[in-house]
């Protein structure tokens, strides 16, 4: 990809001049969706906004791994003549840009590794399908941490993903990708995956609305699998109300995914006005407590006073074991990825080593290879969970803990609606600044691994910037209480603005 | 010293089922290479098993036949293990929970007596793909088409005493699942193999020997010569001072040679643990009522009643019972021919003898019952003598003809019964035989029932076989004593 020089593009794709205020790219989906309803603007057009603005921008944020610009714009005119057709529905002509673990037919289908590099997905993810079938468009497959194993995109094949607001800065993992095009506005959504706040924490570091639904409600055919159990999928947006857009096309019962729930898909955008009064916010004191950043905890607490405005009541409530959601996902999480990955062995499809001399080999070099290191730490560590002397002390004793996370909340919920919080302890780090210490790395996802954990759904929206980095509320729901959170996350942007805020990129 | 033997058995029995135990692709047997798997069976990433809900009935009917109990709640678990045939790295199986619990087979021992076979488990597991390690030029070659289908592995207990027993075990199973259907049982496309665990101890002691366990047999014969060697070998290993090891063996049908695999210091940590994929299946109480309608005649009922109503033999109705194919095909055939007795000795003769030297089974038999009962209608009345009807059944086998009447008919074999008729080529007989008439004559009483065998043979020959025996005896008699 050869970046235009800024004097070469087009004004138009810039939104820190003024000559254009408040661009196409700068809307919303629902938005969107009105003026390709009204013909104010064809999907041709908008999809080449995008694309254009990716080639402009994206060779330094590098949130892409694959741009499908022939394929996006054949997908654009088809949707534009379904919508001349009079079929259209909020997803149709909309641009947005899928986390490279989906699998994509005909299109390369990474999963941020060199493992993968050369893997061109014979079939296609039900989610991406989905969206194919809505006749949204596929700008691109985006950046991750390889495997879906990380919390600042630093570990990719394809090299690291900066954050839109601070070069600097992490965006967050492992949907970094998603969570830089969409704060870039670079895609009008993306598609993400969360297994310990993948979605989540980038969410919150770019300042995007990103919600992780109840383990079940999204199918997860077609996903490369990191942690079974735990891996669900879910929107990155610039608005909750997008989100339920793109939920409402996501969601839904998958018989080739057992473990996908039949359970009613309502209208996610229908109860996003809901008043909150008398809503029950309970604040989680373990939430609070050492380790938080004290701007971060403002940034909160001032959300909060938000919420209570809106007519919410607050009080504080307990997860007792909160603080052992971090070992017991960390060895739940490699102990299935130790399992997941053995497919990985250089005889059907992937990296394959040169001349392997006998079967031993081909295994060995082909994996210590094609595998990079944070993938090879959490195989060997999940690897040893469950062997043989060792599975009852770390797996059964793991999925013990898992059991009382879930009941921690169970718990909770019988006073409070909705449980609120940080993501993450700090906005966006450094990069490089954690990458010799996986250990500190895993300690802050703390606010989001017991979510997976205990399956629940969670929403992240932007609420305010600390050390001039964005910061997002967590909002945690009951299972299946989706719309709710959406109507949580929507009432929230209607009081703020901090969800309308984007970073300046040139 | 007097040795005992210790065998106990796992069998991998392959279900019929139309398709995979965890995807929608065929299980058919034969096609080329990898064209039966689907991304399921391939292990690509992101794809998800869904349970084949067939499979789980057909363990469920499995654990009815044998008398056991089933577990409600079914947890599969991944096997992990690396190898080429193993699509996913992992094989998706039953530890913990697994789906039929204890029960029981019953064998026919040698001397008649009946010997109950403890199960101690079996679960449902799906089979890996196939190395092929011929025709590559020092590579392997690997076809996925048989990953994936769905086995039931029936772990015994170690209650098994000789290679005999262990043989009237693998049929009476064999047995069990083809008349449940669950199974095609053909073994020479591995519908079922055997691994077997084997021991021996000093006769009296209590405590079992080390064993070995000697994998993936897929026919009796292999598996009892198996047995022998390992025995031998481990007697005369211990007889000469030595120990046995504890590890997996090979055993080659072709040659007869049996190897060392790996050695238990060798064996693969398996780290299982339940498949995150799957949920557990729950086996509600209708299921398992609506099940035991459908079950079938089992063949120790069966063997019972074909006692009880057709006066067999306890032999005889062990071997008619023993598969749903030769029951069935010996039931009609009674019907078709009203003679229970000729039925089971013609099925059990002539046709298993011509559909073993053809390697027919007995579904697929060109003499059908129809036709098989209808041929020993003939013989009944008198109409052929059973030498005749082993030309009549040639002729049928051979499609000639599709009755027994039309052969005879054709061929012009009915049998002489009338007496001037016989009577006459009697006296040709004789008269062209006068020495062999004198030395009857003045021959002592005793060897006088010998000899006349020679004037029968003549007379028959004359007839060219078509004159009823019974008849040109009786006459002879007559004649020669007269």
């Amino acid at each position: 990809m050869t970046a235009l020089s800024p004097v070469e593009a087009e004004p138009l794709l810039y939104n820190t001049t003024s000559n254009r205020p408040n661009p196409m790219y700068d809307k919303t989906i629902a938005e969107q969706s009105r003026a390709l309803a009204s013909g104010e603007i064809s999907s041709v057009e908008l999809t080449q906004t995008y694309l254009d603005r990716i080639r402009l921008f994206d060779g330094d944020i590098n949130s892409f791994i694959t741009v499908t610009e022939a394929l996006a714009l054949e997908q654009a005119a088809a949707a534009d003549q379904r919508r001349a057709a009079g079929d259209a529905n909020a997803m149709t002509g909309i641009p947005v840009a899928h986390k490279d673990l989906f699998c994509t037919q005909g299109v390369k289908t990474s999963c941020g590794s060199k493992m993968l590099d050369n893997f061109i997905a014979p079939y296609e993810s039900t989610v991406t399908g989905k969206f194919r079938d809505a006749g949204a468009v596929m700008l691109g497959k985006t950046n991750m941490d390889e495997f879906a194993m990380g919390s600042s995109n630093e570990n990719s094949h394809y090299g690291p993903v900066k954050n839109p607001w601070d070069k600097s800065a992490i965006p967050g993992g492992s949907s970094g990708g998603s969570a830089a095009a969409v704060a870039a506005q670079l895609a009008a959504g993306a598609t993400g995956t969360d297994t310990g706040g993948s979605i989540r924490q980038p969410a919150s570091h770019c300042g995007i609305t990103g919600m992780k639904p109840t383990y079940g409600r999204v199918s997860r055919w077609g996903m490369v699998a990191y942690a079974s159990s735990l891996d669900q999928a879910g929107p990155m947006t610039r608005s909750a109300e997008d989100a339920a857009i793109m939920l409402n096309t996501m969601a839904g019962f998958d018989n080739q995914d057992s473990t996908c729930l039949d359970h009613e898909v309502p209208d996610y955008t229908a109860t996003l006005n809901d008043s909150l009064e008398g809503l029950t916010i309970g604040l989680p004191k373990e939430y609070f407590a050492a380790g938080l950043d004290s701007e971060v905890e403002q940034q909160i607490r001032n959300a909060i006073a938000e919420y209570e405005k809106l007519g919410a009541n607050v009080k504080e409530v307990s997860l007792p074991n909160a603080r052992l959601c971090i070992p017991a996902y960390y060895v739940i999480a490699p102990a299935e990825a130790s399992s997941n990955l053995s497919r990985f062995d250089g005889v059907r499809f992937g990296h394959r080593c040169e001349d392997p001399k006998d079967l031993m080999d081909l295994y060995i070099r082909s994996r210590s290879e094609g595998f990079g290191e944070e993938v090879k730490r959490r195989i060997i560590v999940g690897t040893y969970a469950l062997s043989a002397g060792y599975y009852d002390a770390y797996y059964r004793k793991a999925q013990q803990i898992r059991r009382l996370i879930r009941d921690d909340f169970l718990n909770a919920f019988k006073e409070c609606d909705v449980i609120m919080g940080p993501n993450a302890p700090t906005s966006a780090f450094d990069i490089g600044s954690m990458s010799n210490d996986p250990v500190a790395m895993y300690l802050s996802d703390i606010y989001t691994l017991s979510v997976n954990l205990a399956g629940l759904p969670g929403l992240s929206v932007p609420a305010g910037m600390a050390n001039q980095r964005p910061v997002g509320l967590q909002i945690i729901g009951q299972h299946f209480d989706e719309a709710r959170l959406l109507n949580i996350g929507h009432r929230f942007q209607q009081a703020t603005d901090w969800h309308q805020k984007s970073p300046a990129l040139v | 010293m007097q040795w005992e033997t210790v065998i106990g058995l796992e069998i991998h029995v392959q279900l019929a089922t139309k398709t995979k135990i965890f995807s929608g692709a065929s299980t058919a047997f034969g096609a080329a290479p990898n064209t039966q798997a689907c991304a399921v069976d391939l292990g690509l990433p992101g794809i998800l098993p869904v349970v084949n809900e067939e499979a789980i009935n057909m363990a469920i009917k499995f654990g009815l036949g044998i008398d056991a109990d089933i577990n409600k709640v079914n947890v599969f678990e991944r096997k992990n293990y690396f190898y080429p045939d193993l699509p996913k790295g992992y094989q998706t199986t039953q530890l913990e929970k697994p789906i039929v619990g204890a029960g029981h087979v019953d064998i026919t021992l040698a001397d008649g007596s009946t010997k109950s076979i403890r199960i101690h488990h079996a679960h449902l597991e799906e089979d890996a793909g196939k190395s092929l390690h011929e025709d590559f030029h020092g590579m392997s070659g690997i076809d996925l088409n048989r990953a994936g289908t769905p086995l039931i592995e029936i772990v015994t207990e170690p209650d098994l005493r000789n290679a005999e027993e262990a043989v009237a075990f693998a049929k009476k199973l064999h047995s069990i699942v083809t008349t449940l259907g669950i199974c095609d049982g053909d073994m020479s496309q591995g519908s079922m193999r055997f691994d077997v665990n084997v021991s021996v101890r000093p006769k009296g002691q209590q405590e079992f020997g080390t064993r070995t366990e000697t994998k993936n047999l897929n026919s009796f014969k292999f598996m009892e010569a198996a047995i022998l060697k390992e025995v031998e070998r481990q007697i005369d290993l211990i007889e000469d001072g030595g120990t046995v090891i504890q590890e997996t063996r090979l055993y080659n049908g072709d040659t007869g040679e049996a190897r060392s695999m790996r050695s238990k210091e060798e064996a693969n940590d398996y780290r299982y643990f339940p498949c995150p994929d799957l949920l557990p299946v729950i086996i509600d109480d209708s299921r398992l009522e609506k099940l035991k309608t459908e079950m079938p005649e089992m063949p120790d009922a069966k063997k019972a009643r074909f006692i009880a109503d057709f006066g067999l033999s306890d032999y005889d109705a062990e071997i008619l019972s023993a598969d749903q194919g030769t029951a069935n095909y010996f039931e009609a055939t009674v019907h078709a021919s009203d003679d229970a007795k000729l039925s089971a000795n013609w099925i059990m003769g002539e046709l298993s003898r011509s559909l073993n030297q053809n390697s027919i089974a007995i579904s697929a038999s060109p003499v059908t019952a129809d036709m098989l009962g209808g041929l020993i209608k003939r013989i009944k009345d008198n109409t052929i003598s059973g030498k005749i009807a082993k030309e009549v059944f040639e002729v049928l086998w051979q499609g000639e003809c599709s009755t027994a009447d039309a052969v005879i008919e054709k061929k012009g074999l009915k049998q002489v019964t009338d007496t001037g008729a016989i009577e006459a080529m009697i006296d040709d007989v004789l008269a062209n035989n006068t020495q062999q008439v004198e030395n009857y004559r003045v021959a002592e009483e005793d060897k006088r029932g010998k000899m006349i065998g020679f004037f029968v043979g003549q007379c028959m020959k004359a007839s060219k076989g078509k004159a009823n025996p019974g008849m040109v005896n009786q006459i002879l008699k007559q004649k020669l004593d007269g």
